[in-house]
């Protein structure tokens, strides 16, 4: 169809989390949905930049702002961390007329301007309700069965703006709609608690242990993989797989994006959505659905 | 309670010390900035924040102490703090607080402060990531994550490098590693961006102070 985003992928897209860039153009395309790279963006000025220098954060965000007003279509931002970078300049900038003029001055000086109108949306969002269910179950060619994800929200995008209307405490959406889509995720009670992000390189004991909890929750609920919505997520959790644990055994628990389920799920090759990144090879299957497509109940029709 | 600064001489009670009084106006200055910064005020202490923090164990300070300890007027000892550079912004204690307090962002403007004033324990170099990943920006106008890594854990701890080759070999190998830093093509723009809100950052500016003392109680206190 039509939908057109303007795409902000953020540094971590282009080096650590490229399974996660892969797998957003492969299901972007499959659902014949228009993913624009952002021209020349920059980086979003994320957390470590915030505890630093605050109006030169929120310049360098706006910076991104500016260059897609110009393009015209929502903003979709993967990594959590930009996302949040990218939504906390648009609302700071709303509701201070001081950082507000400071932060045009700034652009000024560039040759840029912008009104601060352009939304900010995350992947997970904008699939569940401007593509939606029922277009992802009739766009289903391979089944998901055999994977039974854990489903991690972790920090950002729940909190402190919601990316996707729910309840904060206990998301449901990725369960929802991988349920949808034939798969059987776990119930997974620390699907909100935060990974230890930028801290796996500045304390990594802490950051370790953070992780280290979370994937031994999927292991005691029987999930035969986590599935994420964060590039730093990702590469937190996938580096247990080869961090020795107590017992001098590192855990062995495929840790994927969301969009690498979506994508097998519409047929996109394991190479299309980057599988191979992943330290741990997944072992599930999504076989090709056979006859009709797996129907669930009052979803097909919308 | 008070920080009783032995080299400030006697202080009468209800009274601060020199360099207290100059870390809290800089701190002011950084709450005001904050959307419902003076709601401080309303804390009820339930420790609500320090329950869901999933690094409070590691802290010396707790989010919920750090409130207390702010309105007692105890800023040195909260910039001295650990707590501050553990605090991983992931925004539980602030979804949860019954009064509505903005903990990540108090935090963050304590940051801010002993990174301006040069006050950072030396075993925690948080800030280092935090400079190197300025000035690759300035650089490049992307993060580059190796280079990010390798000047943070050169100027810090080399040994960490060598620990987490194991962890560099395996990203690497799965093609999850970039040599060079990318660089954006309009790198003057965004540089003439950064110098001109730079301006703005650096001077201490002269805000409704006075507004911000009533607003957080101090004036029982005294400055
Ligand atoms: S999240 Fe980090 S690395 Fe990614 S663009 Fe933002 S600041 Fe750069
Ligand atoms: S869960 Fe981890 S990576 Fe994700 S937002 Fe929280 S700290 Fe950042
Ligand atoms: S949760 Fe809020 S009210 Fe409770 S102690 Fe923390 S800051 Fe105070
Ligand atoms: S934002 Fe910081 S202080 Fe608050 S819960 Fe998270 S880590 Fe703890």
């Amino acid at each position: 169809m039509d939908e057109r985003y303007t795409y902000y992928p953020g540094c971590s897209l282009h080096a650590t989390g490229i399974a996660y860039d892969k797998s957003m153009r492969a299901v972007f395309d499959k659902l014949g949905s228009n993913l624009a790279e952002l021209d020349d963006w920059n980086c979003c000025g994320a957390t470590a930049y915030m505890s630093v220098q605050k109006t030169v954060a929120f310049a360098v965000s706006a910076r991104n702002l500016a260059l897609a007003e110009l393009a015209g279509d929502d903003v979709v931002a993967p990594c959590s961390a930009c996302y949040y970078a990218l939504k906390h300049t648009r609302e700071g900038i709303a509701d201070d007329p001081e950082l507000r003029a400071q932060v045009e001055a700034a652009l000024a000086e560039g040759g840029l301007e912008a009104d601060f109108t352009v939304e900010v949306r995350h992947p997970l969002e904008v699939l569940l309700t401007d593509i939606g269910i029922p277009r992802l179950v009739a766009a289903q060619t391979n089944s998901l069965e055999e994977f039974r994800p854990a489903c991690y929200y972790g920090c950002q995008i729940v909190r402190p703006f919601g990316a996707v209307e729910e309840d904060p405490e206990l998301p449901m959406s990725m369960e929802n709609l991988f349920t949808a889509l034939g798969a059987r995720p776990v119930d997974y009670p620390p699907k909100v608690r935060c990974c230890g992000g930028m801290l796996v390189a500045t304390m990594p004991d802490v950051a370790t242990d953070l992780s280290m909890d979370l994937v031994d929750w999927a292991i005691a609920r029987e999930a035969n993989c986590i599935v994420t919505v964060c590039p730093l997520c990702q590469s937190n959790l996938d580096l247990i797989n080869v961090t020795k644990g107590t017992n001098g055994k590192s855990h062995q628990l495929p840790v994927l994006y969301f969009t690498q389920l979506i994508g097998l799920a519409i047929g996109c090759t394991p190479e299309e959505v980057g599988m191979g990144h992943a330290l741990i090879p997944t072992s599930a299957k999504a076989p090709p659905v056979r006859g009709e497509p797996l129907t669930i109940a009052g979803l097909r029709e919308g | 309670m008070q920080t009783l600064d032995p080299l400030a001489g006697p202080i009468a009670p209800g009274v601060l010390s020199k360099t207290e009084q100059e870390l809290r106006t800089a701190f002011l200055e950084e709450i005001e900035r904050i959307p419902g910064g003076g709601r401080l005020n309303q804390c009820i202490q339930c420790g609500t924040c320090t329950a869901s923090c999933p690094v409070s164990h590691a802290m010396d300070i707790t989010p919920r102490q750090v409130i207390a300890m702010f309105r007692a007027g105890a800023i040195e000892e909260l910039l001295e703090s650990r707590t501050i550079w553990l605090c991983a912004s992931c925004y539980h204690c602030t979804l949860r607080c019954p009064a509505q307090i903005q903990v990540t962002d108090l935090i963050y403007a304590l940051k801010r402060i002993a990174i301006e004033e040069g006050i950072f324990p030396k075993r925690f170099p948080v800030h280092v990531m935090s400079e190197t990943f300025t000035s690759n920006v300035k650089r490049y106008g992307r993060n580059y994550e190796v280079g990010l890594l390798l000047r943070y854990f050169l100027k810090t701890k080399p040994l960490g490098l060598f620990h987490r080759r194991r962890a560099g070999y395996a990203l690497w190998r799965h093609g999850r590693i970039k040599l060079r830093p990318d660089k954006i093509r309009n790198i003057e723009q965004l540089q003439k961006i950064i110098a001109k809100a730079e301006t703005f950052d650096l001077p201490q500016e002269k805000v409704a102070r006075e507004k911000i003392t009533a607003a957080v109680g101090y004036e029982s206190i005294g400055r």
